[in-house]
């Protein structure tokens, strides 16, 4: 049985990548099983999705605990704990990341056994955190590197699945899938398919008789604190919303208003954004009167911030 | 005929398509609604000729449902968790109407604490209302499972609601490959619905439910639901035999795996259960004779197939998705009920796991058989075990010891303002 993990955030199609694979593979013969796995639905939280699939029956289900590839849409998550992006990788396990970073980087950083590969290969592909397509990106990227399905196969299971769309957001998730699975295609045939865990030598579980505690330590609650504060939820954005004060009428309530997460702070009259918070909604892109709240791609806003920080130049000098 | 990949939801849907279902009351909630927006989207746009209501509330759904079944049309509805415990009420109201029609229930832990993922501790609680219970482990049996429930619960022998229930995210996001028939063959296996006596008649108001009773007539009224819901073992049987006549797919009452010749058995409902079909393939290859049985049928309760099935098993491992709070397992209590008069009864171990999505290993399925092939040869019964492992434990020690710090730093912050309001540096030298 192959097994595959997604892993990526909320918003960045993660659920459709691996329904892209599970068609593709269910197109091409085999009996597959594919599902995504998130909390409360939140724009840019960690999700993940797997797929399992085989030329018998699949009995098992839910969580993939020894995964054959994993694919990681967005590499700030590999540093996330929740993300359990590394959770079960073995030295057969192939890793493919979507980074900026080569392959020996992530193999240096993470010193684990498994095999590292970067999406894409290619440099063709530019702007890797093309985000309303990396989903049918990564689809691509898996289908080829596992090197059983064709390309016709792939391209019409993202017709398939993205039949609801408009043709032209087809064809780019098609061109942008089928550009990754040619970067890769080198590599075709690289996973392979795990083994069932033998009921033989298992290693038994580390069962614990779990203690009676008090109900002062043992009750659930949500007692208040700043701990909301310590999180820093702007590690989710993938959209950065950035007002533009020229054409802000500093009506100073419609963004901060409509903001669910309160991270659009008023000051003396003046609506200001608070990054470690924001999680890239763009609810305020939608209501600001004056359009004066533009939505900017995160990896470019933060390549902006970074050659004015070199440079010294900002907007306002 | 189609073949193609479902989650449990679009099954579900699929069901109520395919059953022709005339009315469907609805109310959201997660991890169900993917189950009524498909259904409205078919509705919306001609393909399902059904009237659709959103309801404000699952209790009024439930009433509508109920309704809407005793004025004899084929009613469809679905919920999940605390759904269905706010409809609880109307639950047991409407069974007691005697009006069938089919419920799904996509099964999600109960508060508190909240949880969006699965376990059985919702479908549990709505045992003893009166809904006939059919619990499914694949999307296909969530599609069939609905088409039985009806034939089910309209049957004259019977007629009672059912619920039909799938687990969250193990199934009702999940998508497998599930057989769709055409509607012509699900004719063929689901007829119209005969109402018989129920109708409604404009002008002729007609009413399901009768006044206040108390003792005897109350007591004629409870008893027959329960002889109705009982003859829905019989019922099933043929219903079963016809659906494989039809579809080519055996869902006995009682599912039972690679038993001939078990000496351990896992007995479970639900999703898992294709898991320990797993464990039972690799158990056996390693030489051991187990095997697994689960129960689709759970109300009414198949204790004659069970006894006899489980006849010359030495020991079983029980798995409940559910807690009784100061009791255990309701599986487990029930199956030790319905064995407690067999000689040479087998030994029954107690697991409760799963809850609130909590996954179940293979190595946990193989350990249980472990644990169970123990307790055999001590002849002894072990204490019920509550799955948890030493790494749960270090996640919650850890958990635990970030609110703690942080409750003890805030506090000892406000104490020691209290206990020493800041004073300027003149007053302290004084």
């Amino acid at each position: 049985m192959y097994r595959i993990r997604f892993h990526g955030r909320g918003g960045q199609g993660i659920k459709m990548a691996s329904r892209i694979l599970g068609t593709a593979l269910f197109r091409s013969g085999f009996t597959v099983q594919d599902a995504p796995k998130y909390g409360a639905e939140r724009r840019g939280a960690p999700i993940f999705a797997y797929v399992r699939a085989s030329q018998q029956a699949i009995n098992e289900r839910g969580i993939i605990q020894h995964p054959d590839l994993v694919i990681v849409a967005d590499d700030t998550l590999v540093a996330v704990p929740a993300a359990a992006v590394l959770q079960g990788i073995s030295n057969r396990t192939i890793v493919l990341i979507n980074s900026h970073q080569p392959p020996e980087v992530w193999q240096d950083r993470l010193n684990i056994k498994a095999n590292i590969l970067t999406l894409p290969a290619d440099k063709d592909i530019q702007d890797r955190a093309e985000l309303p397509f990396i989903g049918a990106t990564c689809a691509g990227a898996a289908a080829a590197v596992l090197g059983i399905i064709g390309r016709d196969k792939l391209r019409q299971s993202i017709k398939e699945e993205l039949a609801s769309l408009s043709p032209t957001i087809v064809q780019k998730n098609c061109d942008n899938a089928l550009q990754a699975f040619d970067a890769l295609a080198k590599h075709s045939g690289l996973v392979t398919e795990g083994q069932p865990l033998s009921a033989i030598d298992f290693v038994p579980p580390e069962w614990t008789l779990l203690p009676f505690e008090e109900a002062r330590i043992s009750a659930p609650n949500i007692h208040a604190s700043d701990t909301s504060v310590e999180v820093k939820t702007g590690l989710w954005r993938t959209m950065r919303p950035i007002i533009d004060y020229d054409h802000c009428n500093k009506c100073w309530w419609v963004c901060s208003t409509f903001c669910p997460d309160s991270a659009i702070n008023v000051q003396d009259g003046i609506p200001v954004i608070d990054y470690d918070h924001c999680k890239g909604c763009l609810v305020c892109v939608g209501v600001c009167p004056p359009h004066a709240i533009e939505a900017t791609p995160e990896h470019l806003a933060q390549q902006q911030e970074k050659e004015e920080s070199t440079t010294g130049n900002t907007d306002d000098s | 005929m189609t073949h193609k990949l479902l989650t449990g939801n679009a099954a579900a849907a699929w069901g109520a398509r395919m059953a022709e279902a005339d009315y469907i009351p609805a109310f959201p909630i997660t991890p169900q609604s993917e189950i009524i927006e498909t259904l409205g989207a078919w509705v919306d746009n001609g393909e399902l000729e059904s009237r659709m209501v959103t309801l404000e509330s699952e209790h009024s759904m439930i009433t509508a449902a109920g309704a809407a079944a005793a004025t004899g049309v084929r009613v469809f509805s679905a919920t999940s968790s605390q759904g269905l415990l706010y409809a609880m009420e109307m639950l047991y109201t409407v069974a007691g109407w005697r009006a069938p029609f089919v419920l799904v229930n996509v099964s999600r832990g109960l508060a508190s604490p909240i949880t969006l993922e699965s376990d059985h501790n919702d479908i549990m609680a709505a045992r003893d209302c009166g809904f006939l219970q059919i619990h499914c482990a694949n999307c296909q049996e969530v599609f069939d499972g609905v088409l039985m429930a009806y034939r089910l619960g309209e049957d004259p022998r019977v007629r009672l609601p059912v619920l039909v229930n799938l687990d969250g995210f193990y199934l009702s996001f999940t998508r497998e490959p599930v057989f769709l028939p055409t509607v012509e063959t699900v004719r063929q296996f689901l007829p119209p619905f005969d109402a018989e006596n129920i109708r409604f008649t404009a002008s002729a108001p007609e009413s399901q439910a009768v006044a206040v009773l108390g003792g005897g007539p109350y007591s004629y009224f409870r008893y027959q639901s329960h002889l109705a819901a009982l003859n829905g073992i019989a019922v099933y049987d043929e219903i079963a035999e016809k659906f494989s006549e039809v579809f080519g797919r055996q869902l006995d009452a009682v599912e039972a795996y690679r038993t001939e010749d078990a000496e351990i058995v896992f007995f479970m409902v639900g999703s898992f259960a294709t898991k320990a079909r797993d464990a039972v393939d690799r158990l056996r290859e390693a030489g051991q004779n187990v095997g697994l049985v689960r129960p689709r049928l759970l109300r009414p309760y198949p204790a004659e197939k069970l006894k006899a099935l489980l006849k010359g098993v030495q020991g079983i491992a029980v798995i409940d998705q559910n807690i009784s709070m100061g009791k255990g397992g309701v599986l487990h209590s029930e199956l030790a009920s319905a064995l407690y008069d067999q000689p040479d009864a087998p030994v029954l171990a107690s697991f409760i796991g799963g809850l609130g999505g909590r996954d179940i290993s293979a190595e946990e399925f193989y350990q249980m058989v472990a644990d169970t092939h123990k307790a055999v040869a001590e002849k002894t019964t072990p204490q019920p075990r509550l799955l948890y492992t030493e790494n749960e434990l270090r996640e919650i020690r850890k958990l635990q010891a970030i609110a703690k710090v942080e409750r003890e730093e805030t506090s000892a912050h406000s104490l020691s303002v209290k206990q020493n309001p800041p004073v300027s540096r003149k007053e302290s030298h004084e």
